[in-house]
């Protein structure tokens, strides 16, 4: 690697926009196994300075790897990696890497109990005289950093207090702050709402405008479409297609992911529900602390009802309560025409709630347990007698929900941290089919799930709601709310709206962003 | 504590952020936040514990019975210290308190001659503190080897620890008493400089100094850092291995000393010196704010919650409490404590 070092010349300096025909940064040739699996196969990818690139894949497609090499964690097995045309610096020399490049994690690395100031110059500290870390020159130059960036955040707040999109602007800025001008966002928006990402968006363009350049990971394709100027597929290990975004419609797109010329999905038309189908799920007045006010629901057997909002509409925090997550302030939930306790778990399942919780990795699994533990943990009178649980059923039980969801795995036994994603979801999923529900709630059902997944958990959704189910989604995200029969679109904590299936996208997003829209 | 600058705004919430005009994050000056002062929480239940002592007792506040409440918890206080230094970094250290008896009672066991009890009179009286700091550091070390090296529960090699250790000084000792210790090994414990005792000035010296390294260096700073979020400390290019080592055997060594000056005290090691401290220390700690779950607390804090569980104690006294209750009210002051912390911090405590 290091012979071409010294034909080429030195790489940009900081500041500045990049303003060369040389990749910012590429990849060539680059394969990397684990053991017997390929985790990347020749692939490569070139990145010039001053577009935002995306990366997409399903889930396994080695965009992972490829960041953590592009990124200096890990080293190729074989390719190589050039900056500005200049090969990679030593993996040891992090110093070098981050002047080159900075990524921004899916899990933040921020540590919460320190401010943000501290964050932004962690381990680099600056010192006064007496060799002591001089903190008011530390908040002033964080300021100043942040203010440069147009960040608007307390360097004195702890970090812990700020939000997911506050966290990545610091993120960012930390970034920045190395010299690196290629930044990688990986999933950047698989935490924020609407609003925020379009917040996150309006400060890329500004920043591509100061010659950043991104390489940006979602599984959002709208959004690729949105920010993005071209667009690299990876499936399988291995690179498919590198194009400009304008030149690749949606329905190539996601062919290139899949390997299938399938496009979207066609929704089936599905029955009307009439008046006279009886009521599952029937909430009156509910009120929770904050959160909404006076909300009414109402969902007949399969019926598929969404709960539309943005982060802090209150959508969230209602599903919560109708499966007793939470405790309402005023109202009742009735499930059957049985009044559930407020804010007991155990009363909504013995109702039959079944429920997929917002955040697989907080409360919907327990990553060190097997799948079958996992799938299970809702239904252990199914298990065996007398508080007793029996190996052998429970794993015939989980044998059956793996064929069900098509959970892609070896066994039963197998630990779900050693899912993908999409598997995960999945098995959350599972455990909400477990005890036959007669309402089902689900929570941001496909966040983090690649395409295939998610039409997959949208199907049998769908399916579930066919044998009579009620069903209810809580979700921000369009896909989700496309197969519901009806969409009630919250907004600070009141439902403002009544969408019938069919909407239009903008309408959908307009009635969430709480805008009329004029034409 | 480096936010003390802050000025200081009624309400202890973070003001609302300007409109996003990007031009508000250089000027704004933050107000204290309710975390920030979780530092000086204690500091009034300490002034009410006074008020109440004085009430008490008009002993209380002379300077006779306040020197005696600093040198009686002197000794413990340097645990306290060692095991914030620990807790901050995220871990734990349980052995401090057997350390705390066996580093004084190798040095005695090598230095008092032989014939008087179990001393070996190996070496001349002036390498007892030597030998003593070294058993600290070597007890550090292994804990780290274990820890860190082989990445082991830091509980449960400790726990391990504390009872090796303290076999260790039963066996070295026959389970009793060592007495005629070389002079050196009671002059720091007994001395008095300016008029106060020597074993104060150093507690004292050492919570300034931990102050000032956790608050302003680097080093202190990775503490926060690997306590806080260990990967996020690795990404920023701290050596986190290296620091733990470093903190581990520190808190050895300060554990040792802790038990010299308290051997100094008594002129004597008893085979049982420090059993059950290890309980006293962490309340200190986590009623100082300390976080047991790493990555939150500072040494200021500790150290107010190790005075107030000894005022509280010296209190009790002269209100003429009898000796046999005050261990059972003692632990029931640290429940409250805690219970008390709970509240005003308004978190869970962890």
């Amino acid at each position: 690697m290091g012979e071409f070092a010294a034909a080429s010349s030195p790489p940009a300096r900081d500041g500045g926009p990049v303003r060369q025909d040389r990749p910012v940064a590429e990849a060539e040739r680059i394969t990397k196994r684990y053991g017997e699996t390929v985790a990347l196969d020749r692939a490569h990818i070139a990145i010039t300075p001053g577009e935002t690139h995306a990366l997409v894949g399903r889930n396994g497609a080695g965009k992972s790897t490829l960041v953590s090499i592009l990124t200096g964690l890990q080293a190729p097995d074989e390719g190589e990696v050039r900056f500005a045309g200049a090969p990679a610096p030593r993996l040891a020399d992090r110093d070098a890497w981050r002047r080159r490049v900075a990524c921004v994690y899916q899990k933040s690395t921020i540590i919460p109990g320190l401010t943000v100031a501290e964050n932004l110059y962690l381990n680099r500290h600056d010192r006064n005289r007496l060799g002591l870390v001089g903190w008011s020159n530390l908040w002033r130059k964080a300021a100043e950093l942040l203010e440069e960036w147009s960040v608007d955040v307390d360097v004195r707040r702890p970090a812990g207090d700020l939000g997911v999109e506050q966290r990545q602007f610091v993120e960012i800025a930390r970034a920045l702050s190395f010299g690196a001008r290629f930044i990688i966002l990986d999933e950047p928006t698989a935490q924020l709402d609407g609003a925020a990402i379009a917040r996150l968006f309006e400060r890329m363009r500004a920043m591509r405008e100061q010659g950043v350049t991104f390489l940006f990971i979602s599984h959002h394709l709208q959004e690729v479409y949105e920010i993005c100027d071209r667009v690299t597929v990876f499936r399988d290990a291995r690179h498919i297609v590198t194009a400009p975004v304008a030149d690749l419609p949606q329905g190539d797109l996601v062919a290139a992911m899949t390997g299938e010329a399938a496009g979207l999905r066609e929704r089936r038309v599905r029955p009307a529900i009439g008046a006279d189908v009886p009521v599952v799920l029937e909430a009156r007045g509910l009120t929770g602390a904050g959160a909404y006010h006076e909300v009414d629901l109402r969902v007949r057997e399969g019926e598929i009802v969404g709960l539309a909002g943005l982060e802090g509409s209150g959508k969230t925090e209602l599903a919560e309560t109708v499966v007793g997550l939470r405790a309402p302030a005023a109202g009742v939930v009735e499930v059957a025409g049985r009044p559930l306790k407020p804010g007991s778990v155990p009363d909504g399942l013995a109702a039959g709630v079944g429920f997929v919780p917002r955040d697989r990795h907080h409360q919907g699994l327990v990553p060190l347990m097997s799948i079958a533990d996992n799938a299970t943990l809702t239904v252990p009178e199914r298990l065996g007698a007398a508080g007793f649980l029996s190996d052998r059923r429970r794993d015939a039980l989980a044998g059956e929900m793996i064929d069900n969801l098509a959970i892609k795995t070896p066994g039963p036994a197998l630990p779900v941290s050693g899912l993908s994603g999409g598997n995960q979801q999945k098995v959350v999923m599972a455990r909400a089919l477990a005890n036959d529900p007669r309402l089902l709630v689900l929570i941001t059902p496909t966040a983090g799930v690649d395409v295939r997944s998610k039409e997959f958990l949208l199907g049998k959704v769908e399916e579930v709601a066919g044998q009579r189910t009620a069903v209810v989604i809580a979700s921000d995200e369009l896909d989700d709310l496309r197969s519901c029969d009806r969409v009630l679109v919250m907004f600070h904590g009141r439902v403002v709206a009544e969408l019938a299936a069919g909407w239009h996208d903008h309408e959908m997003v307009a009635a969430m962003e709480g805008v009329e829209l004029d034409a | 504590m480096p936010e003390t600058t802050a000025v200081p705004a009624g309400t202890g919430r973070p003001p609302d952020p300007p409109a996003p005009d990007g031009t508000g994050a250089g000027r704004r000056r933050p107000a204290i936040r309710l975390a920030r002062l979780r530092d000086y929480a204690l500091v009034p239940a300490i002034v009410v514990i006074a008020i109440v002592g004085q009430i008490v007792n008009p002993i209380f506040l002379q300077s006779d019975n306040l020197i005696n409440i600093l040198q009686t918890m002197s000794e413990i206080s340097l645990l306290v210290l060692a095991q914030t230094l620990v807790l901050v970094a995220g871990r734990m250290d349980l052995s401090l308190e057997s350390t705390f008896g066996l580093a004084p009672g190798v040095a005695a066991w090598l230095t008092v001659a032989a014939g008087a009890g179990h001393g070996l009179g190996l070496l001349p009286g002036g390498w007892a503190i030597p030998v003593t700091l070294a058993v600290g550091v070597l007890a550090g070390a292994v804990n780290a080897l274990f820890i860190v090296r082989f990445g082991l529960n830091g509980f449960i090699v400790t726990l391990g620890m504390l009872i090796v250790l303290r076999g260790l000084l039963t066996g070295i000792s026959g389970g009793k008493t060592f007495f005629n210790l070389p002079p050196s090994m009671t002059y720091l414990g007994s001395t008095v400089w300016l008029g106060v005792p020597a074993s104060i000035w150093i507690c004292l010296l050492l919570f300034a100094g931990g102050i000032v390294v956790l608050g302003y260096t680097r080093f202190g700073r990775s503490l926060y850092a690997i306590g806080g979020n260990v990967d996020a400390a690795k990404a920023a290019g701290i050596r986190t291995d290296r620091v733990l080592w470093i903190t581990l055997i520190a808190a050895g060594t300060l554990a040792a000393l802790g038990g010299l000056l308290l051997s100094g005290r008594l002129a004597s090691v008893a085979a049982g010196q420090g059993d059950g401290a290890i309980f006293t220390v962490f309340a200190a700690a986590v009623i100082g704010g300390v976080s047991l779950n790493g990555g939150k607390g500072t040494v200021f804090g500790a150290f107010t919650g190790i005075l107030l569980l000894y005022m509280i104690q010296n209190v009790l006294t002269l209100a003429g409490v009898p000796a046999q209750w005050i261990e059972a009210l003692n632990g029931g002051i640290i429940l409250t404590a805690l219970a008390i912390s709970r509240l005003t911090g308004g978190r869970t405590q962890d």
